[in-house]
Protein backbone atom coordinates (compact mmCIF):
# COMPACT_ATOMS: atom_id res chain seq x y z
CA UNK A 1 0.00 0.00 0.00
CA UNK A 2 2.76 2.27 0.80
CA UNK A 3 6.36 2.57 -0.35
CA UNK A 4 7.53 1.42 2.59
CA UNK A 5 6.31 -2.35 2.85
CA UNK A 6 8.74 -5.30 2.40
CA UNK A 7 6.96 -6.34 -0.88
CA UNK A 8 6.95 -2.84 -2.81
CA UNK A 9 8.00 -2.97 -6.24
CA UNK A 10 8.29 0.34 -7.85
CA UNK A 11 6.95 -0.91 -11.22
CA UNK A 12 3.83 -0.48 -13.55
CA UNK A 13 1.49 -2.78 -11.63
CA UNK A 14 2.10 -0.99 -8.22
CA UNK A 15 1.94 2.96 -9.42
CA UNK A 16 -0.95 2.38 -11.50
CA UNK A 17 -3.20 0.23 -8.30
CA UNK A 18 -1.83 2.58 -5.39
CA UNK A 19 -1.66 5.88 -7.67
CA UNK A 20 -5.35 5.30 -8.67
CA UNK A 21 -6.20 4.41 -4.81
CA UNK A 22 -4.24 7.64 -3.59
CA UNK A 23 -5.87 9.77 -6.07
CA UNK A 24 -9.41 9.14 -5.12
CA UNK A 25 -8.36 9.11 -1.84
CA UNK A 26 -6.44 12.57 -2.05
CA UNK A 27 -9.86 13.93 -3.62
CA UNK A 28 -11.88 12.64 -0.91
CA UNK A 29 -9.77 13.91 1.80
CA UNK A 30 -9.12 17.14 0.18
CA UNK A 31 -13.01 17.62 -0.24
CA UNK A 32 -13.87 17.16 2.82
CA UNK A 33 -10.96 19.12 4.41
CA UNK A 34 -12.22 22.18 2.35
CA UNK A 35 -15.89 21.68 3.27
CA UNK A 36 -14.71 21.17 7.30
CA UNK A 37 -13.04 24.33 6.57
CA UNK A 38 -15.31 26.44 5.06
CA UNK A 39 -17.90 25.39 7.20
CA UNK A 40 -15.68 26.19 10.29
CA UNK A 41 -15.05 29.46 8.29
CA UNK A 42 -18.55 30.39 7.32
CA UNK A 43 -20.10 29.89 10.63
CA UNK A 44 -17.11 31.98 12.45
CA UNK A 45 -18.43 34.55 10.10
CA UNK A 46 -22.22 33.78 11.35
CA UNK A 47 -23.54 32.51 8.46
CA UNK A 48 -25.75 29.99 8.29
CA UNK A 49 -28.46 28.47 10.91
CA UNK A 50 -31.72 29.16 8.48
CA UNK A 51 -32.89 26.84 6.19
CA UNK A 52 -31.34 28.27 2.39
CA UNK B 1 -42.59 12.38 20.47
CA UNK B 2 -40.18 12.22 18.05
CA UNK B 3 -42.43 14.77 15.99
CA UNK B 4 -39.77 17.50 16.46
CA UNK B 5 -37.18 15.50 14.35
CA UNK B 6 -39.64 14.89 11.27
CA UNK B 7 -39.54 16.81 7.95
CA UNK B 8 -41.55 19.98 8.37
CA UNK B 9 -45.01 19.65 6.12
CA UNK B 10 -44.74 15.61 5.91
CA UNK B 11 -47.03 13.37 7.85
CA UNK B 12 -45.47 10.36 9.34
CA UNK B 13 -46.68 7.52 10.58
CA UNK B 14 -47.51 7.30 14.74
CA UNK B 15 -44.30 6.05 16.66
CA UNK B 16 -45.46 2.90 17.77
CA UNK B 17 -46.36 1.78 14.67
CA UNK B 18 -42.81 2.68 13.40
CA UNK B 19 -41.31 1.26 16.47
CA UNK B 20 -43.37 -2.19 15.76
CA UNK B 21 -42.38 -2.28 12.15
CA UNK B 22 -38.59 -2.08 13.22
CA UNK B 23 -39.17 -4.79 15.18
CA UNK B 24 -40.81 -7.15 13.20
CA UNK B 25 -38.08 -6.55 10.88
CA UNK B 26 -35.19 -6.58 13.46
CA UNK B 27 -36.20 -10.42 13.86
CA UNK B 28 -34.90 -11.09 10.68
CA UNK B 29 -31.98 -9.00 10.85
CA UNK B 30 -30.94 -10.83 14.63
CA UNK B 31 -31.43 -14.05 12.61
CA UNK B 32 -29.01 -12.70 10.18
CA UNK B 33 -26.69 -11.52 13.01
CA UNK B 34 -26.91 -15.14 14.78
CA UNK B 35 -25.83 -16.72 11.23
CA UNK B 36 -23.17 -14.44 11.40
CA UNK B 37 -21.30 -15.25 14.55
CA UNK B 38 -21.83 -18.85 13.95
CA UNK B 39 -19.50 -18.38 10.40
CA UNK B 40 -16.91 -15.39 12.66
CA UNK B 41 -16.78 -17.86 15.81
CA UNK B 42 -16.78 -21.80 14.31
CA UNK B 43 -15.43 -20.94 10.34
CA UNK B 44 -16.81 -21.06 7.31
CA UNK B 45 -17.28 -24.74 7.37
CA UNK B 46 -21.02 -22.96 8.47
CA UNK B 47 -21.17 -22.91 4.36
CA UNK B 48 -22.10 -25.33 1.91
CA UNK B 49 -19.13 -23.69 -0.14
CA UNK B 50 -16.07 -26.71 -1.02
CA UNK B 51 -13.14 -26.99 -3.37
CA UNK B 52 -15.47 -26.61 -6.30
CA UNK B 53 -17.59 -23.71 -4.48
CA UNK B 54 -14.84 -21.27 -3.57
CA UNK B 55 -17.25 -18.19 -4.92
CA UNK B 56 -21.08 -19.30 -3.75
CA UNK B 57 -24.31 -17.73 -3.02
CA UNK B 58 -22.04 -14.36 -0.92
CA UNK B 59 -20.10 -13.72 -4.07
CA UNK B 60 -23.28 -13.38 -5.93
CA UNK B 61 -25.00 -11.36 -3.23
CA UNK B 62 -22.50 -9.34 -3.62
CA UNK B 63 -22.11 -8.75 -7.24
CA UNK B 64 -25.85 -8.80 -7.33
CA UNK B 65 -26.49 -5.78 -4.23
CA UNK B 66 -22.90 -4.00 -5.93
CA UNK B 67 -25.13 -3.59 -9.83
CA UNK B 68 -28.52 -2.56 -7.91
CA UNK B 69 -26.42 -0.17 -6.34
CA UNK B 70 -25.21 1.22 -9.57
CA UNK B 71 -28.35 3.66 -9.72
CA UNK B 72 -26.02 5.76 -7.05
CA UNK B 73 -23.20 6.50 -9.37
CA UNK B 74 -25.11 6.36 -12.76
CA UNK B 75 -27.91 8.92 -11.28
CA UNK B 76 -24.90 11.23 -9.61
CA UNK B 77 -23.18 10.93 -12.72
CA UNK B 78 -25.99 12.38 -14.39
CA UNK B 79 -27.06 14.27 -12.59
CA UNK B 80 -23.76 16.21 -11.26
CA UNK B 81 -21.94 15.42 -14.41
CA UNK B 82 -24.39 15.35 -17.46
CA UNK B 83 -26.07 18.25 -15.79
CA UNK B 84 -29.52 16.25 -15.72
CA UNK B 85 -30.81 18.23 -12.99
CA UNK B 86 -34.70 17.15 -12.58
CA UNK B 87 -32.85 14.23 -11.24
CA UNK B 88 -32.41 16.31 -8.11
CA UNK B 89 -35.55 14.72 -6.99
CA UNK B 90 -34.22 11.66 -6.60
CA UNK B 91 -30.91 11.76 -6.21
CA UNK B 92 -30.85 11.30 -2.18
CA UNK B 93 -32.71 8.15 -2.52
CA UNK B 94 -30.55 6.56 -5.30
CA UNK B 95 -28.01 7.46 -2.69
CA UNK B 96 -29.52 5.68 0.32
CA UNK B 97 -30.44 2.55 -1.75
CA UNK B 98 -26.34 2.57 -2.70
CA UNK B 99 -25.29 3.29 0.55
CA UNK B 100 -27.45 0.27 1.61
CA UNK B 101 -26.51 -2.00 -1.54
CA UNK B 102 -22.63 -0.89 -0.57
CA UNK B 103 -22.99 -1.53 2.64
CA UNK B 104 -24.36 -4.66 2.82
CA UNK B 105 -21.63 -5.77 0.06
CA UNK B 106 -18.55 -4.98 2.37
CA UNK B 107 -20.79 -6.32 5.14
CA UNK B 108 -20.90 -9.66 3.03
CA UNK B 109 -17.32 -9.49 2.47
CA UNK B 110 -16.50 -9.63 5.65
CA UNK B 111 -17.84 -12.24 6.53
CA UNK B 112 -17.12 -14.58 3.16
CA UNK B 113 -13.17 -13.88 4.38
CA UNK B 114 -13.50 -16.01 6.94
CA UNK B 115 -10.92 -13.86 8.87
CA UNK B 116 -12.19 -10.43 8.72
CA UNK B 117 -9.56 -9.62 11.48
CA UNK B 118 -7.38 -9.93 8.43
CA UNK B 119 -9.52 -8.04 5.85
CA UNK B 120 -7.02 -5.22 5.59
CA UNK B 121 -4.20 -7.77 4.07
CA UNK B 122 -5.77 -6.86 0.66
CA UNK B 123 -4.80 -2.96 0.80
CA UNK B 124 -2.01 -3.68 2.75
CA UNK B 125 0.11 -6.79 1.52
CA UNK B 126 -2.05 -5.92 -2.19
CA UNK B 127 -1.63 -8.10 -5.28
CA UNK B 128 -1.74 -6.02 -7.93
CA UNK B 129 -2.13 -8.64 -10.78
CA UNK B 130 -5.64 -9.56 -9.27
CA UNK B 131 -8.75 -7.75 -10.38
CA UNK B 132 -10.06 -8.60 -7.13
CA UNK B 133 -7.54 -5.96 -5.80
CA UNK B 134 -9.09 -3.78 -7.82
CA UNK B 135 -12.51 -4.36 -6.82
CA UNK B 136 -11.27 -4.14 -2.93
CA UNK B 137 -9.79 -0.78 -3.66
CA UNK B 138 -12.61 1.25 -5.60
CA UNK B 139 -15.23 -0.93 -3.40
CA UNK B 140 -13.91 0.51 -0.33
CA UNK B 141 -13.02 3.88 -1.74
CA UNK B 142 -16.73 3.80 -2.95
CA UNK B 143 -18.02 3.65 -0.04
CA UNK B 144 -16.74 6.24 1.57
CA UNK B 145 -17.87 8.25 -1.00
CA UNK B 146 -21.05 7.10 -0.74
CA UNK B 147 -20.81 8.27 2.57
CA UNK B 148 -20.09 11.20 1.82
CA UNK B 149 -23.12 11.81 -0.23
CA UNK B 150 -24.79 10.72 2.15
CA UNK B 151 -23.91 13.21 5.70
CA UNK B 152 -25.51 15.82 3.80
CA UNK B 153 -28.94 14.14 3.84
CA UNK B 154 -28.35 13.14 7.35
CA UNK B 155 -27.57 16.98 8.00
CA UNK B 156 -30.41 18.17 6.88
CA UNK B 157 -32.54 16.71 9.39
CA UNK B 158 -34.51 19.21 11.34
CA UNK B 159 -32.63 19.64 14.19
CA UNK B 160 -28.82 18.76 12.88
CA UNK B 161 -29.87 21.56 10.60
CA UNK B 162 -30.27 24.12 13.12
CA UNK B 163 -26.31 23.79 13.96
CA UNK B 164 -25.01 26.25 11.98
CA UNK B 165 -21.81 24.70 11.93
CA UNK B 166 -23.34 21.44 10.72
CA UNK B 167 -25.91 23.23 8.34
CA UNK B 168 -22.43 25.24 6.73
CA UNK B 169 -21.24 21.94 6.10
CA UNK B 170 -24.21 20.67 4.42
CA UNK B 171 -24.13 23.40 1.90
CA UNK B 172 -20.46 23.17 1.04
CA UNK B 173 -20.67 19.98 0.77
CA UNK B 174 -23.36 20.27 -2.01
CA UNK B 175 -21.40 23.08 -3.54
CA UNK B 176 -18.84 20.36 -4.69
CA UNK B 177 -20.49 17.33 -4.99
CA UNK B 178 -19.78 17.14 -8.73
CA UNK B 179 -16.23 16.70 -7.55
CA UNK B 180 -17.43 13.55 -5.17
CA UNK B 181 -19.88 12.37 -8.03
CA UNK B 182 -17.29 12.42 -10.44
CA UNK B 183 -15.20 10.71 -8.48
CA UNK B 184 -17.77 7.70 -7.87
CA UNK B 185 -18.66 7.40 -11.54
CA UNK B 186 -14.57 6.82 -11.82
CA UNK B 187 -14.38 3.85 -9.05
CA UNK B 188 -17.71 2.59 -10.11
CA UNK B 189 -16.63 2.46 -13.54
CA UNK B 190 -13.50 -0.27 -12.58
CA UNK B 191 -14.98 -2.19 -9.92
CA UNK B 192 -18.28 -2.89 -11.89
CA UNK B 193 -16.01 -3.69 -14.87
CA UNK B 194 -13.49 -5.92 -12.60
CA UNK B 195 -15.92 -8.11 -10.96
CA UNK B 196 -17.22 -9.26 -14.39
CA UNK B 197 -13.24 -9.47 -15.59
CA UNK B 198 -12.65 -11.84 -13.13
CA UNK B 199 -14.93 -14.32 -14.83
CA UNK B 200 -13.80 -13.05 -18.16
CA UNK B 201 -10.33 -14.09 -17.74
CA UNK B 202 -11.31 -17.60 -16.49
CA UNK B 203 -9.05 -19.22 -19.51
CA UNK B 204 -9.50 -22.63 -18.19
CA UNK B 205 -13.35 -21.77 -17.51
CA UNK B 206 -14.88 -21.26 -21.24
CA UNK B 207 -18.09 -20.61 -19.69
CA UNK B 208 -16.79 -17.56 -18.67
CA UNK B 209 -14.07 -16.88 -20.42
CA UNK B 210 -14.02 -14.24 -22.97
CA UNK B 211 -11.61 -12.06 -25.23
CA UNK B 212 -11.38 -8.94 -24.68
CA UNK B 213 -9.16 -5.40 -25.53
CA UNK B 214 -5.81 -5.26 -23.69
CA UNK B 215 -5.76 -7.08 -20.31
CA UNK B 216 -10.05 -6.27 -20.37
CA UNK B 217 -12.13 -9.27 -21.52
CA UNK B 218 -15.75 -8.33 -22.70
CA UNK B 219 -16.92 -9.21 -19.54
CA UNK B 220 -15.89 -6.14 -17.95
CA UNK B 221 -17.37 -3.72 -20.26
CA UNK B 222 -20.44 -5.78 -20.17
CA UNK B 223 -20.59 -5.45 -16.33
CA UNK B 224 -20.22 -1.91 -16.25
CA UNK B 225 -22.98 -1.43 -19.12
CA UNK B 226 -25.24 -3.78 -16.68
CA UNK B 227 -25.31 -1.93 -13.97
CA UNK B 228 -25.63 1.45 -15.17
CA UNK B 229 -28.44 0.28 -16.58
CA UNK B 230 -30.07 -1.79 -14.29
CA UNK B 231 -29.26 0.57 -11.34
CA UNK B 232 -30.98 3.39 -12.17
CA UNK B 233 -34.04 0.63 -13.00
CA UNK B 234 -33.93 -0.64 -9.24
CA UNK B 235 -33.88 3.00 -7.70
CA UNK B 236 -37.55 2.92 -9.42
CA UNK B 237 -38.18 -0.04 -8.04
CA UNK B 238 -37.30 0.84 -4.59
CA UNK B 239 -38.90 4.06 -4.98
CA UNK B 240 -42.47 2.92 -6.41
CA UNK B 241 -41.96 0.11 -3.46
CA UNK B 242 -41.56 2.42 -0.46
CA UNK B 243 -44.77 4.40 -3.00
CA UNK B 244 -47.00 1.37 -2.60
CA UNK B 245 -46.31 1.01 1.47
CA UNK B 246 -46.81 4.63 2.45
CA UNK B 247 -49.68 5.29 -0.08
CA UNK B 248 -48.25 8.70 -1.13
CA UNK B 249 -46.81 9.85 -4.23
CA UNK B 250 -43.17 10.59 -3.41
CA UNK B 251 -41.18 11.67 -6.86
CA UNK B 252 -43.21 13.28 -9.60
CA UNK B 253 -44.13 11.05 -12.85
CA UNK B 254 -41.67 13.70 -15.17
CA UNK B 255 -38.91 12.29 -12.92
CA UNK B 256 -39.14 8.44 -13.13
CA UNK B 257 -40.07 8.95 -16.54
CA UNK B 258 -36.59 10.54 -17.50
CA UNK B 259 -34.65 8.12 -15.07
CA UNK B 260 -36.52 5.29 -17.17
CA UNK B 261 -35.62 6.51 -20.44
CA UNK B 262 -32.15 6.69 -19.85
CA UNK B 263 -32.14 3.44 -17.90
CA UNK B 264 -34.50 1.62 -20.68
CA UNK B 265 -31.80 2.48 -23.58
CA UNK B 266 -28.74 1.62 -21.32
CA UNK B 267 -30.67 -1.65 -21.21
CA UNK B 268 -31.51 -1.86 -24.85
CA UNK B 269 -27.75 -1.21 -25.66
CA UNK B 270 -26.71 -3.44 -23.25
CA UNK B 271 -28.58 -6.05 -24.00
CA UNK B 272 -27.84 -5.96 -28.46
CA UNK B 273 -23.81 -6.20 -26.92
CA UNK B 274 -24.75 -9.09 -24.85
CA UNK B 275 -26.38 -10.63 -27.42
CA UNK B 276 -23.47 -10.27 -29.88
CA UNK B 277 -21.02 -11.28 -27.17
CA UNK B 278 -23.15 -14.00 -26.46
CA UNK B 279 -23.24 -15.33 -30.44
CA UNK B 280 -19.11 -14.65 -30.91
CA UNK B 281 -18.76 -16.55 -27.28
CA UNK B 282 -20.50 -19.75 -28.58
CA UNK B 283 -19.59 -19.89 -31.88
CA UNK B 284 -16.12 -18.94 -31.98
CA UNK B 285 -14.69 -18.86 -28.21
CA UNK B 286 -15.99 -21.54 -26.71
CA UNK B 287 -15.50 -24.00 -29.76
CA UNK B 288 -11.97 -22.83 -29.87
CA UNK B 289 -11.61 -24.13 -26.23
CA UNK B 290 -12.94 -27.12 -27.41
CA UNK B 291 -16.26 -26.69 -25.63
CA UNK B 292 -19.85 -26.61 -27.43
CA UNK B 293 -22.71 -24.58 -26.43
CA UNK B 294 -24.96 -27.44 -25.32
CA UNK B 295 -22.61 -29.01 -22.95
CA UNK B 296 -23.04 -25.51 -21.50
CA UNK B 297 -26.55 -26.27 -20.73
CA UNK B 298 -27.92 -29.80 -20.96
CA UNK B 299 -27.64 -32.99 -19.28
CA UNK B 300 -27.09 -31.03 -15.50
CA UNK B 301 -29.76 -32.45 -12.57
CA UNK B 302 -33.08 -31.17 -12.83
CA UNK B 303 -31.81 -28.72 -15.78
CA UNK B 304 -31.59 -26.41 -13.27
CA UNK B 305 -29.03 -24.73 -15.78
CA UNK B 306 -30.98 -25.40 -19.00
CA UNK B 307 -31.41 -22.98 -21.79
CA UNK B 308 -33.98 -21.16 -20.22
CA UNK B 309 -31.55 -19.59 -17.90
CA UNK B 310 -29.90 -17.55 -21.37
CA UNK B 311 -33.59 -17.48 -22.77
CA UNK B 312 -34.79 -15.67 -19.31
CA UNK B 313 -31.57 -13.43 -18.85
CA UNK B 314 -31.44 -11.86 -22.49
CA UNK B 315 -35.15 -12.05 -23.59
CA UNK B 316 -37.46 -12.02 -20.73
CA UNK B 317 -35.06 -9.63 -18.48
CA UNK B 318 -33.63 -7.80 -21.28
CA UNK B 319 -35.11 -7.58 -24.52
CA UNK B 320 -38.70 -7.30 -23.21
CA UNK B 321 -38.04 -4.36 -19.79
CA UNK B 322 -35.71 -2.42 -22.06
CA UNK B 323 -38.47 -2.34 -25.30
CA UNK B 324 -41.40 -0.83 -22.20
CA UNK B 325 -38.73 1.52 -20.89
CA UNK B 326 -37.71 3.35 -23.84
CA UNK B 327 -41.55 3.69 -25.11
CA UNK B 328 -43.08 6.52 -23.78
CA UNK B 329 -46.77 4.52 -23.64
CA UNK B 330 -44.89 1.50 -21.47
CA UNK B 331 -43.02 4.20 -18.85
CA UNK B 332 -46.23 5.91 -18.45
CA UNK B 333 -48.64 2.70 -17.60
CA UNK B 334 -47.58 2.14 -13.92
CA UNK B 335 -47.99 -1.39 -13.98
CA UNK B 336 -46.30 -2.04 -16.97
CA UNK B 337 -43.42 0.46 -15.83
CA UNK B 338 -43.35 -1.47 -12.58
CA UNK B 339 -43.10 -4.89 -14.42
CA UNK B 340 -39.98 -3.45 -16.47
CA UNK B 341 -37.88 -2.71 -14.26
CA UNK B 342 -38.74 -5.43 -11.84
CA UNK B 343 -37.33 -7.76 -14.83
CA UNK B 344 -34.21 -5.39 -15.33
CA UNK B 345 -33.32 -5.89 -11.57
CA UNK B 346 -34.06 -10.06 -11.67
CA UNK B 347 -32.36 -9.64 -14.97
CA UNK B 348 -28.80 -8.12 -14.19
CA UNK B 349 -29.06 -10.19 -10.62
CA UNK B 350 -29.60 -13.49 -12.60
CA UNK B 351 -26.66 -12.66 -15.06
CA UNK B 352 -24.55 -12.41 -11.98
CA UNK B 353 -25.98 -15.76 -10.39
CA UNK B 354 -24.94 -17.27 -13.60
CA UNK B 355 -21.44 -15.79 -14.00
CA UNK B 356 -20.55 -16.69 -10.58
CA UNK B 357 -22.37 -20.09 -10.15
CA UNK B 358 -22.93 -21.49 -13.58
CA UNK B 359 -19.17 -20.82 -14.31
CA UNK B 360 -18.45 -23.22 -11.46
CA UNK B 361 -20.74 -26.05 -11.96
CA UNK B 362 -19.86 -26.76 -15.49
CA UNK B 363 -17.61 -30.40 -15.75
CA UNK B 364 -14.72 -29.19 -17.36
CA UNK B 365 -12.78 -32.86 -17.71
CA UNK B 366 -14.63 -35.54 -19.23
CA UNK B 367 -14.60 -37.71 -16.02
CA UNK B 368 -16.10 -34.88 -14.17
CA UNK B 369 -19.93 -34.29 -13.65
CA UNK B 370 -21.71 -31.04 -12.92
CA UNK B 371 -20.83 -29.56 -9.52
CA UNK B 372 -24.46 -28.82 -7.96
CA UNK B 373 -24.33 -26.30 -4.99
CA UNK B 374 -27.26 -25.67 -2.00
CA UNK B 375 -26.80 -22.80 0.12
CA UNK B 376 -26.84 -23.38 3.90
CA UNK B 377 -29.30 -21.70 6.19
CA UNK B 378 -26.58 -19.72 7.56
CA UNK B 379 -25.39 -18.64 4.04
CA UNK B 380 -29.12 -17.46 3.47
CA UNK B 381 -29.64 -16.56 6.86
CA UNK B 382 -26.79 -13.72 5.91
CA UNK B 383 -27.63 -12.68 2.67
CA UNK B 384 -30.88 -11.92 4.16
CA UNK B 385 -29.75 -9.79 7.01
CA UNK B 386 -28.55 -7.14 4.29
CA UNK B 387 -32.19 -6.87 3.41
CA UNK B 388 -33.40 -6.40 6.69
CA UNK B 389 -30.99 -3.68 7.60
CA UNK B 390 -31.64 -1.42 4.49
CA UNK B 391 -35.10 -2.06 4.79
CA UNK B 392 -34.53 -0.73 8.35
CA UNK B 393 -32.46 1.96 7.50
CA UNK B 394 -34.62 3.02 4.52
CA UNK B 395 -37.30 3.00 7.53
CA UNK B 396 -35.58 5.65 9.75
CA UNK B 397 -34.22 7.90 6.51
CA UNK B 398 -37.85 8.15 5.16
CA UNK B 399 -38.73 9.23 8.75
CA UNK B 400 -36.16 11.75 9.94
CA UNK B 401 -34.62 13.00 6.62
CA UNK B 402 -35.81 14.38 3.78
CA UNK B 403 -34.88 12.15 1.45
CA UNK B 404 -38.01 13.22 -1.14
CA UNK B 405 -37.91 16.91 -1.88
CA UNK B 406 -40.97 16.77 -3.71
CA UNK B 407 -43.08 15.17 -0.82
CA UNK B 408 -44.53 17.79 0.80
CA UNK B 409 -45.53 19.71 -2.69
CA UNK B 410 -47.04 16.01 -3.25
CA UNK B 411 -48.92 15.44 -0.32
CA UNK B 412 -50.09 18.84 1.25
CA UNK B 413 -51.24 18.51 4.84
CA UNK B 414 -54.05 19.98 5.63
Amino acid sequence: MIPFNFEWIWDMGHMVFHGGLWYALAIIGMGMTYCVIKAAVDTAKGKGGQHH
Amino acid sequence: MDSALIPEGVKRAPLWKFLLSIAVVSVVLLWGVFAMLLCWIKGLNQTNMNNAYGFALWIWADLAVIALGGGAFFTGFLRYVVGKDLLKNIINYAVLIGFICYSSALLILAIDIGQPLRGWFIFWHANVHSMLTEVAFCLSVYFAVLTVEYIPLILENRQLNKVPFLHNLAHNMHEIMAVFAATGAFLSFFHQGSLGGVAGVLFGRPFGYREGVLIWPWTFFLFTWSAAAAGPSFTIFVTRLTEIITGKTLVKQNVIDLLAKISGWMLLTYIIAKIGDTLYWAFVTAPSKGMALGQFYTQNPGSVYGYWILFAEVVVCGVLPALILITKRGRSNRKMLFTAVTLAAIGVCLNRWVMVLQVLAIPMLPFQSWNMYFPSWQEIATTVLPVAYGVILIMISYRYLPVFPQERELNPVD
